[in-house]
């Protein structure tokens, strides 16, 4: 879509004021700490975000230790176990894919790709980092509080949760539902910021519809968060009130120890709900920037547009608004009144259309392409092999009848470790691999990359594609011993301890990614501003890495959408959006 | 390299779709009425499987057939209405095919066979009790506030229907073959469900209300209660046992149990004598 109607010295530059003192660095406290610029900010989130998930990919190990050779390890107890599994689910959802896709990838390609000099309010983006740096620490404090964390399951569900039963219910519970908190108040300031500057501080020429799609689903996973999490919040605040001031929100009578409890009257199922009403639309706030980056990495590496980019557009959106209307398939047999089966089964499965829809156009870009099979290309390729196979379960869970006797079964947890665990985080591998030399201006090494992407890929394929049929026999989940189950056959120990080595491989793995993101960063090649010839606006910043304001004195203008690659007539196989049109002969019929 | 790429995708599609029939890991033997619950998984294998290999085997193509040679250069074809059109309509019939006989099977399953015989299972940490009615056929109503150590199910002493009703603490269960059951369900405490794989159907034990689901065991044997709820760390060990046998066993074990009565006899009387006093 080369547009043509105007001829670029009639173009007004974009107005712009001047920055507030307050913005500009003067100390090496105020440049690399308490930075209001979003590119040192991104990269403190992404820090963070993946120093707290190596914590939980280690915990994942332990679970895993303990479910491939029961017993062996002594210092793993049922009690440890499950706080091994509640710390990872809510640390890998929360604190590391929401805050690396919206905290990490949103800050720094959201103002660069929409040609702007920094988020709309720089000071809260600030202080945003700094509230969910305050939630990670609060959330690490509960590791070494009397008790220990939580182990009541990611979902946290009441009653239990506060119970004597559930490990971590003296102090555990109260630092991460405090914790959560803090994360919400920090994601709300951040998430204001890149919803108004996606609207608001776009460049001269960049309309909406010319917006790389990654903008668009990190814009439209934001715009989720802000109406999803105050569903969480409250949950917490109500919870916390039912431990901390013995409220009775969510607690209903109870026995415990023989002891009847004072609580009565409250509603459990209500904890489901506001937990559900929020934790579903987080799971498409995980899955949405993802589509959106894959879209890019997608057409820059097969040198061809995103095929149906508004389709892609209205799909995104779509998925968006559909999120907020299943969540009761968390739910199918928690005992709510039956007949909203009917309704979240139709809503679940309608969502498979435009999702559906995604991957067919990722499939149809390569189709005619001009395929280089970078590393981020081939992190795009298996994000979609396991996409499909994660979405296709969901099909399997959404049908209510269907649900039932997986429901809580490895099944579920195959499902959405699939989705969820696997595709977003090849994602988040391939997007470092694709932007790594915008940050530093070096290339990952390409050996290094190829390596660890086929022992990921393969290797998470192999721990839980095999996990589905676990379910299929019954398994259940959260349990950390199976004990004597006549109806399991012993050769599920089999596949249960073939899942551990794997998913031991897989773990050591990631050493060959973090020795190559630090080696890069002193040996890697130098990458100049634009290795992949790309044409989104990042890749056309005068230095790289990006200085302060970065665009230099003068803002970009776009003339193009952000897929001219191998447009027919054009010298170059792209054509970068800030690239002007070529001269208008004066004559009509002649050719350029 | 590229062919590479390409055979290792398409190597990925045809494992798993030879891992689907040769696993040894397939569903339990099914042993009541839902079977067709398990008609609809088959269905949705069907369509996903060959929704999932198509694409891959697609991409592997692509991957292959379009991989970089110098000289070549990627068409410009930013859409094609008609053909997203079809793949939408053709995904929205996939969907209904797997959503019909969904939603088709949950009509059943919320809707009791008229005169399906009630059993009330009562789920605490980390036990499963049960409650059958007694020759009146009726429930007693029941309350946590009743739990004591001596009614350890909370039924509502001053409730006549409660008299005659059978109380098994901690022990098996046992059905009767072929018969509809609606099992009401009821915890004392937290969370639990009350799940045997076999007869696939569950629902979730919710404190503060009754729930409840329905099936009809079909074949005979003793099959395992497991707790699909979580509910603290006795959840793995919170087990129990349902013996489906013939109506004549059935009755046999049914005059053994327990009634309400019986067991809160002793301190009904003292109760009695204190309040005389």
């Amino acid at each position: 879509m080369v547009d043509i109607t105007f001829d670029p010295g009639d173009v007004a530059p974009p107005a712009e004021v001047e920055d507030v003192e307050l913005y500009h660095p003067h100390s090496w406290l105020t440049k690399y700490v308490f930075s209001q610029d979003a590119k040192v900010i991104a990269i403190q989130y992404s820090m963070t975000a993946i120093s707290i998930g190596v914590v939980a990919l280690v915990l994942s190990w332990l679970m895993r230790l303990q479910l491939g050779f029961p017993g062996r390890f002594s210092f793993i107890d049922g009690s440890n176990y499950y706080q091994y599994i509640t710390m990872h689910g809510m640390i890998m959802v929360v604190y590391l894919l929401t805050a690396l896709f919206l905290g990490g990838f949103g800050n720094y390609l959201i103002p660069l790709m929409v040609g702007a000099r920094d988020m709309a309010f720089p000071y809260v983006n600030m202080l945003s980092y700094w509230v969910y740096l305050l939630a990670v620490l609060v959330l690490t404090a509960s590791f070494f509080v009397p008790g220990g964390p939580t182990g009541a399951g990611w979902t946290l569900y009441p009653p239990q949760a506060i119970l004597a039963g559930t490990p971590g219910s003296d102090w555990g519970i109260i630092l991460m539902l405090a914790s959560l908190m803090l994360f919400i108040i920090g994601f709300t300031m951040g998430g204001l910021n890149y919803v108004v500057t996606v609207l608001q501080a776009r460049t001269r020429g960049m309309t909406l519809m010319r917006l790389p799609l990654t903008v668009w689903g990190i814009f439209t996973a934001t715009v989720m968060a802000l109406l999803a999490f105050p569903g969480l919040f409250v949950a917490c605040v109500m919870m916390l009130f039912d431990r901390v001031l013995g409220t009775s929100f969510f607690m209903p009578a109870i026995i415990a120890g023989g002891e009847h409890l004072k609580y009565a009257g409250g509603s459990p199922i209500l904890f489901q709900h506001l937990f559900w009403f929020f934790g579903h639309p987080e799971v498409y706030i995980v899955a949405v920037p993802a589509f959106g980056i894959v879209s890019d990495l997608i057409s820059t590496h097969a040198r061809k547009n995103i095929f149906g980019y508004r389709m892609m557009v209205w799909a995104i959106v779509s998925i968006g608004a559909l999120s907020f209307v299943v969540w009761g398939h968390h739910m199918y047999v928690s005992g709510m009144n039956p007949q909203f089966g009917f309704f979240f089964a139709v809503t679940t499965l309608i969502i498979a259309v435009p999702t559906a829809i995604k991957v067919y156009n990722w499939v149809l870009t390569l189709w005619r392409g001009d395929i280089h099979l970078e590393v981020p290309m081939l992190f795009a390729l298996a994000f979609i092999i396991t996409f499909v196979i994660g979405g296709v379960t969901g099909l399997f869970l959404g049908n209510v009848s269907v649900d039932v006797p997986l429901s809580a079964t490895m099944f579920v947890v195959a499902h959405f470790h699939m989705v969820m665990g696997v595709a977003p985080i090849l994602v988040v591998f391939g997007g470092i691999y694709q932007w790594y030399p915008k940050v530093t201006g070096r290339m990952l090494d390409d050996t290094l990359g190829r390596i660890h992407f086929w022992v990921t890929f393969l290797g998470t394929y192999a721990i839980f594609f095999p996990m589905h049929y676990l379910g299929l026999i019954g398994v259940p989940r959260r349990y950390y011993e199976l004990g004597d189950a006549a109806f399991i056959p012993p050769s599920a120990a089999t596949l249960n301890a073939f899942i551990t080595i794997a998913a031991l491989i897989v773990g050591a793995a990631q050493i060959a990614f973090f020795f190559n993101l630090i080696w890069s960063l002193f040996k890697g090649r130098a990458a100049g501003g634009n290795p992949w010839r790309a044409t989104t606006l990042e890749w056309q910043t005068p230095e790289t890495p990006p200085g302060h304001g970065n665009w230099g004195k003068d803002l970009p203008i776009v003339y193009r959408w952000a897929y001219d690659y191998s447009v027919p007539g054009a010298k170059e196989d792209f054509l970068p959006q800030n690239q002007p049109p070529l001269a208008i002969p004066a004559a009509i019929g002649a050719t350029s | 390299m590229a062919i590479a790429v390409a055979i290792i995708l398409a190597l990925v599609a045809v494992g798993s779709v030879l891992f689907h029939f040769l696993s040894p890991w397939w569903w339990t033997p099914i042993a009541s009425n839902w079977s067709r619950i398990d008609d609809t998984i088959i269905i949705t294998f069907w369509i996903t499987g060959f929704v999932f290999t198509a694409i891959v085997l697609f991409m592997a193509y692509c991957v292959f057939r379009f991989r970089h040679r110098e000289g070549n250069r990627a068409a410009y074809e930013p859409e094609n209405k008609k053909l997203e059109s079809w793949l939408a309509i053709g995904t929205a019939l996939g969907v209904a095919a797997i959503l019909a006989p969904g939603l088709s099977v949950w009509y059943e399953y919320v809707n009791v066979p008229k005169g399906a015989a009630e059993v009330e299972v009562v789920g605490q940490q980390w036990l499963w009790s049960f409650r059958l009615p007694g020759k009146a056929g009726l429930l007693g109503t029941s309350d946590t506030k009743f739990v004591s150590s001596d009614n350890p199910l909370g039924l509502n002493p001053d409730d006549r229907n409660g008299r005659d009703n059978l109380v098994i603490i901690g022990d098996d269960l046992h059905l009767p073959v072929g018969k509809p059951v609606k099992m009401l369900l009821r915890s004392l405490d937290v969370v639990h469900d009350f799940y045997v794989p076999e007869f696939r159907a569950k629902m979730d034990l919710m404190p503060g209300i009754v729930t409840y689901f329905w099936f009809t065991p079909t074949k005979i044997g003793t099959f395992e209660i497991l707790c699909a709820g979580f509910c603290g760390v006795g959840h793995p060990q919170m087990r129990g046992k349902v013996v489906v046998e013939e109506d004549k066993d059935y009755q046999i074990w049914l005059q053994k149990q327990q009634t309400f009565a019986e067991m809160f006899k002793l301190d009904t009387t003292k109760e009695k004598r204190a309040s005389v006093r």
